[in-house]
C-alpha cells in the first residue's frame, strides 16, 4: 500500500492503471479535513483525534500536507512529529505529502491518495492541509467534513466576519483551550457564525475548545465530527458533497493534464518571443494550452 | 523528476538535534522533501515510519555513542520490513574506528562534525539520482 500511493503521488509509470482500479473502491470512508494557519495545532490536534478512534477500535489514515519551497522544490515534512506516538500502531498510517506547486494547502493527488487508502479498507481518514491562512478553501471539495483549527488571540470578531476558511468550517476547534482568553475567542467565532446563514441542509457548525496538549475538550471535538457526519447521512447532504468532491478531482485532473502538457511545450525560444516581443504571454499562452505552439 | 524524499532520525536517547535540524534544512534547500520525526525514536520506529512514507534513503543521527547498536538494529529492521534496498546514511559523534564497521553492517555514508552538508548531499545525489527509486517488484509489505 505505500509503494501503491508513492507511485499515484508521484505519478510514476502505471498510476493511471491503479488510479482507475482504486477509484472502483472510493466513496467508503469518511474524511476529515483540518485546516488553520501554521502552529494552531493541526497536527497535535489530528493525534488526539487518531488516538481517540484508536480508543474506539477503528483504524485510522492520515495525509499530511507541507509545502513544497518555490525556490529549490524541496519540502520540510514536519507533522510526523507531533503523530509519531503512534507510528508503531498497525491500525495507523501516516503518510506525509508536499503540495508540490499546488495552491490551496493540498496535493494535487490527494484523491488518488485517498482512494488508495479507502481500498486498504481504512474508514477514518484524516487529510491536514498547509498551514496557509484565510484562504485554503480546496478542502471543501475534498472531504467530508472540515475542521477549522484556530486558536486564542488569532484576532477580533471582525476577523471571524471574513470570508474564506470561516466559511468552510463544519466544526470550528479552538485549540490551546488551556491558555486564557480561549472563552472570548469562542464566544467571537460562535458570534460571526450566528450571523452567517445556514448551509447543507441545515447544519449549524459547532465551536468546540479544545486542547490537544491536555486532551481536555477532546471527547467534544470528537463527537461534534461524528454529529455532523450523522447529519450529512441524515439529511441526504453526503450525496450532494460526494458530487463536489468528483467535480473536484475531474477538474484536477484536467487542469493537471492540461498544464504540464502545455508547460511541457515551453521552450527557451518562448521566452526569446516574449523577450523580443515578437510574441506576447495572451497569443503564446492561448497557442501553447491548444497544441499550437 | 519528483524530489527524492528523505527521512532523517533520532534513535537512542540523546535529546540534541541541532545536527538532525541543520541536515533537514541542508536537504530541504538542495530540493529533498525530507521527514523528521523528533528525538527519541526506537529503531522499529524509524523502520515502521521509513515503510509508511516510502522514502528513498534514512538519514540517522546519534550523540550517545550507541550507534555500534542502533545503526545495524534499524538496518536489520528495515531489511525485515522489505526495505534492504533503502539508503542508510548517518552522523554525530562517530569515532573514525568505528567508521568501517557501520559500513559493514550496511551504513552507506557515515558523516562527522564538520563535514560540509554538500558533501551529503552529493553522497544523496550520487546514489538515489544514478540508481531510480526501487522498484515494484519489492515486497510489498502492509501493514
Amino acid at each position: 500500500m505505500a509503494r501503491a500511493l508513492t507511485v499515484v503521488t508521484e505519478e510514476r509509470p502505471g498510476h493511471e492503471a491503479l488510479s482507475r482500479a482504486f477509484f472502483a473502491d472510493s466513496g467508503r470512508a469518511h474524511t476529515v479535513g483540518l485546516c488553520g494557519s501554521p502552529g494552531s495545532g493541526k497536527s497535535s490536534l489530528i493525534n488526539r483525534l487518531v488516538a481517540a478512534a484508536r480508543a474506539e477500535g477503528r483504524t485510522v489514515a492520515v495525509l499530511a500536507v507541507d509545502p513544497t519551497s518555490a525556490f529549490t522544490g524541496g519540502a520540510f515534512l514536519g507533522d510526523r512529529l507531533r503523530i509519531q506516538e503512534h507510528a508503531l500502531d498497525a491500525g495507523v498510517f501516516m503518510r506525509s505529502l508536499a503540495t508540490r506547486g499546488m495552491m490551496g494547502g493540498l496535493n494535487a493527488t490527494i484523491f488518488a491518495a485517498i482512494h488508495v487508502l479507502e481500498a486498504a479498507g481504512y474508514g477514518r481518514i484524516i487529510v491536514e492541509t498547509v498551514g496557509t491562512g484565510q484562504d485554503e478553501v480546496d478542502v471543501a471539495e475534498v472531504v467530508d467534513t472540515v475542521v477549522c483549527v484556530s486558536a486564542p488571540y488569532q484576532g477580533d470578531e471582525f476577523q471571524a466576519m471574513k470570508a474564506g476558511t470561516m466559511e468552510i468550517g463544519d466544526v470550528f476547534a479552538v485549540n490551546k483551550a488551556d491558555l486564557p482568553e480561549v472563552e472570548r475567542a469562542v464566544a467571537m467565532l460562535k458570534d460571526a457564525l450566528s450571523l452567517a446563514p445556514r448551509r447543507d441542509g441545515g447544519w449549524a457548525p459547532r465551536v468546540a475548545p479544545v486542547s490537544a496538549l491536555s486532551g481536555l475538550g477532546v471527547p467534544g471535538l470528537c463527537a461534534d465530527v461524528e454529529a455532523h457526519r450523522a447529519h450529512l447521512e441524515a439529511s441526504g447532504e453526503l450525496a450532494g458533497r460526494r458530487r463536489r468532491q468528483l467535480r473536484r478531482e475531474l477538474a484536477l485532473v484536467i487542469a493537471r493534464r492540461l498544464t504540464r502538457d502545455a508547460m511541457d511545450r515551453v521552450t527557451d525560444r518562448h521566452i526569446d518571443m516574449l523577450a523580443g516581443k515578437t510574441s506576447d504571454p495572451v497569443t503564446l499562452g492561448g497557442r501553447l494550452t491548444s497544441g499550437r505552439a | 523528476m519528483t524530489p527524492h524524499r528523505i527521512l532523517i532520525a533520532k534513535p537512542g536517547l540523546d535529546g540534541h538535534d541541532r545536527g538532525a535540524k541543520v541536515i533537514v534544512r541542508a536537504l530541504r534547500d538542495a530540493g529533498f522533501e525530507v521527514i523528521y520525526t523528533g528525538i527519541r525514536q526506537t529503531p522499529e520506529m524509524i523502520a515502521a515510519t521509513a515503510l509508511q512514507e516510502d522514502v528513498a534513503a534514512v538519514g540517522l543521527s546519534l550523540l550517545s555513542g550507541a550507534h555500534l547498536t542502533l545503526f545495524p538494529r534499524v538496518v536489520d529492521l528495515m531489511k525485515k520490513e522489505g526495505l534492504g534496498s533503502v539508503l542508510v546514511f548517518g552522523g554525530g559523534i562517530i569515532p573514525d574506528e568505528d567508521v568501517a564497521a557501520l559500513k559493514k553492517k550496511g551504513v552507506a555514508g557515515v558523516f562527522g562534525p564538520g563535514t560540509p552538508t554538500d558533501d551529503i548531499v552529493a553522497f544523496l545525489r550520487a546514489r538515489l539520482d544514478a540508481a531510480p527509486a526501487p522498484t515494484p517488484k519489492r515486497r510489498a509489505a502492509k501493514r
